[in-house]
């Protein structure tokens, strides 16, 4: 399969059908591995990394999960290309900046992507839409089993599967979930559930994963520990934390419809007004804006069929997927302005915010207005 | 904003670190970000990092000069970069290892998932431990016909091996 075919339609994931799918965006799972007798990709010269992806690469093409699949050496994609998989979340960060001796193999679907040479040998995903966590373990734990009767993995007898990262060691296992939590943000209520997340063992983070801030109120939640910890315990605790993440971020949105709902009405407003009249918008802006139209959708605001749009949004106005129709790169400002121009756009035909759903109860002195 | 480096370009990527409990800020332009590797997070002390503060020196307590035997990695290289060399390392380096994983997972063993064809082995060896056993109590016993039978069966397994 070509890149461009998968460029083409988006993946499964961002479709955004799955199960609780108003808040939690995406669920993966992912799995390091590394081949016995090689030293880690971070620290073995070429030749070993080369001859490390030479035994790894057709083995994972010859999975019957990647039938039809998209397969690429890091150093035939452009700068481009690779971002636009970094911002698929088909490839990590750290795997864009690489080039000779890396590769990844994305299946069709585009819900299961393979790293080769990532920081570990191989580094193998599952993403799906909605809260899939447990399935999404399945489909990782099966590939993983068909792929150990082909490769030697490195197995310790008391570590487990050995990973360049001792904060992988054991399972090599890092399940998360994107989750939208805008009242919980607009509630000031979000510092409390991550401190308590956090107390339990769990990382939350921005949306690039490691080290990214968080915008447009998404957060991913993911485990740390991956040793002294079944796998299928681990997939279970993050769900159960994520169930309690979802109900705290519902009461959230009925507290603020009950008591603030004129703050709530007037961020959907202005993100409505501002989205669609801006002539110069930065991704950190258009994400957090959206994020506002998403609640809308979610509060009945705006008819649910207006939901497609809005997700598309979120992907389409990333910094890559934006350059990728056009024909040089952009700079900053051009990209800002093409930004503003396609939001505009696909607004175009969106109804306004209808406010009568929501109460907003009237100042009880109109002269008081000023101060 | 301004380039911090080149105090010439406008500034597009913040970057912010936690140093020692303190916050700092660096803003850059597109180039001089590129030219420091910013974009590359692998180039910063990551070992602190990712695990906590004086996680570099703890590794190092445990083995002092010591470099590993098959992927000639030491305990600098993991200051630097926060990561291993090899699978071998995590024999070389058990001892200052030991407390960090403990601090960091919720034991020092693992309990997960085995790859099967290790299983397979394990259950072999554990077989033959079981089959020599007996062969011993037959020799001692001058059950000899018995001892033949499971001495065979030995070697059918170790052949296998």
């Amino acid at each position: 399969m070509k890149i461009s075919s998968l460029f083409s339609s988006g993946g499964e994931w961002a479709r955004n059908d799955g199960p609780h799918h108003q808040i939690v965006i995406s669920s993966r799972v992912r799995l390091a591995r590394n081949l016995r007798g090689h030293p880690f990709p971070g620290w073995a010269k070429k030749s070993d990394r080369l001859q490390a992806l030479e035994l790894i690469k057709p083995e994972v093409e010859g999975l019957s999960e990647m039938q039809d699949a998209y397969s690429a050496f890091l150093q035939d994609l452009s700068q481009l290309e690779k971002q636009v998989l970094v911002e698929r979340h088909l490839i990590s960060r750290e795997h864009a900046a690489k080039g000779v001796g890396s590769a990844v193999v994305v299946n069709k679907k585009q819900t299961l992507s393979i790293m080769i040479n990532e920081e570990d040998h191989l580094r193998m995903q599952v993403i799906r839409s909605g809260l899939q966590l447990r399935n999404a373990f399945k489909l990782i734990d099966k590939v993983d089993s068909a792929l150990e009767e082909r490769v030697d993995y490195a197995f310790h007898p008391v570590l487990g599967y050995l990973t360049a990262c001792p904060t992988n060691v054991g399972t090599g296992m890092r399940a998360s979930a994107m989750i939208h939590l805008p009242a919980l943000v607009l509630g000031d209520q979000i510092n409390q559930v991550i401190q308590a997340v956090n107390k339990i063992g769990f990382a939350v983070r921005g949306l690039y994963g490691e080290g990214t801030e968080a915008m447009g109120n998404l957060f991913q939640i993911s485990n740390q520990i991956t040793l002294g910890e079944k796998e299928e315990e681990t997939v279970s605790q993050l769900n159960k934390v994520i169930e309690k993440i979802i109900e705290h971020e519902q009461n959230a949105r009925q507290m603020l419809l009950q008591k603030k709902p004129g703050t709530l009405l007037d961020q959907i407003g202005r993100g409505y007004g501002i989205l669609s009249h801006a002539y110069s918008m930065s991704s950190k802006e258009a994400l957090n804006l959206l994020s506002f139209l998403k609640l809308g959708v979610d509060l009945e605001l705006f008819p649910a069929e207006c939901q497609g749009t809005i997700d598309e949004l979120f992907i389409l106005t990333q910094p890559a997927h934006l350059q990728r129709g056009s024909q040089q790169k952009l700079n900053p400002e051009e990209r800002d302005a093409l930004r503003a121009e396609i939001i505009r756009d696909k607004l175009s035909g969106f109804p306004k915010p209808e406010s009568s759903k929501v109460s907003v109860p009237r100042p009880p002195n109109e002269e008081n207005n000023d101060e | 904003m301004v380039c911090d480096v080149c105090k010439n370009n406008q500034a597009t990527v913040f970057l912010t670190q936690i140093v020692d409990g303190k916050m700092q800020k660096v803003n850059l332009c597109e180039a001089c970000s590129k030219e420091k590797g910013v974009t590359d997070p692998t180039g910063f002390a990551l070992a602190d990092l990712l695990l906590g503060l004086g996680a570099a020196q703890e590794i190092e307590k445990g083995a002092s000069g010591q470099r590993c035997p098959a992927c000639g990695f030491s305990q600098a290289d993991f200051k630097k970069t926060g990561r291993l060399g090899c699978s071998v390392c995590y024999d070389t380096f058990a001892e200052g290892l030991g407390s960090l994983l403990k601090a960091m997972h919720k034991g020092t063993s693992h309990v997960g998932k085995v790859p099967a064809r290790l299983l397979k082995s394990l259950e072999r060896d554990a077989r033959i431990k079981q089959i020599r056993r007996d062969l011993d109590k037959a020799v001692a016993e001058e059950n000899y016909e018995t001892a033949a039978l499971l001495r065979d069966q030995l070697r059918e397994l170790e052949h296998l091996t």
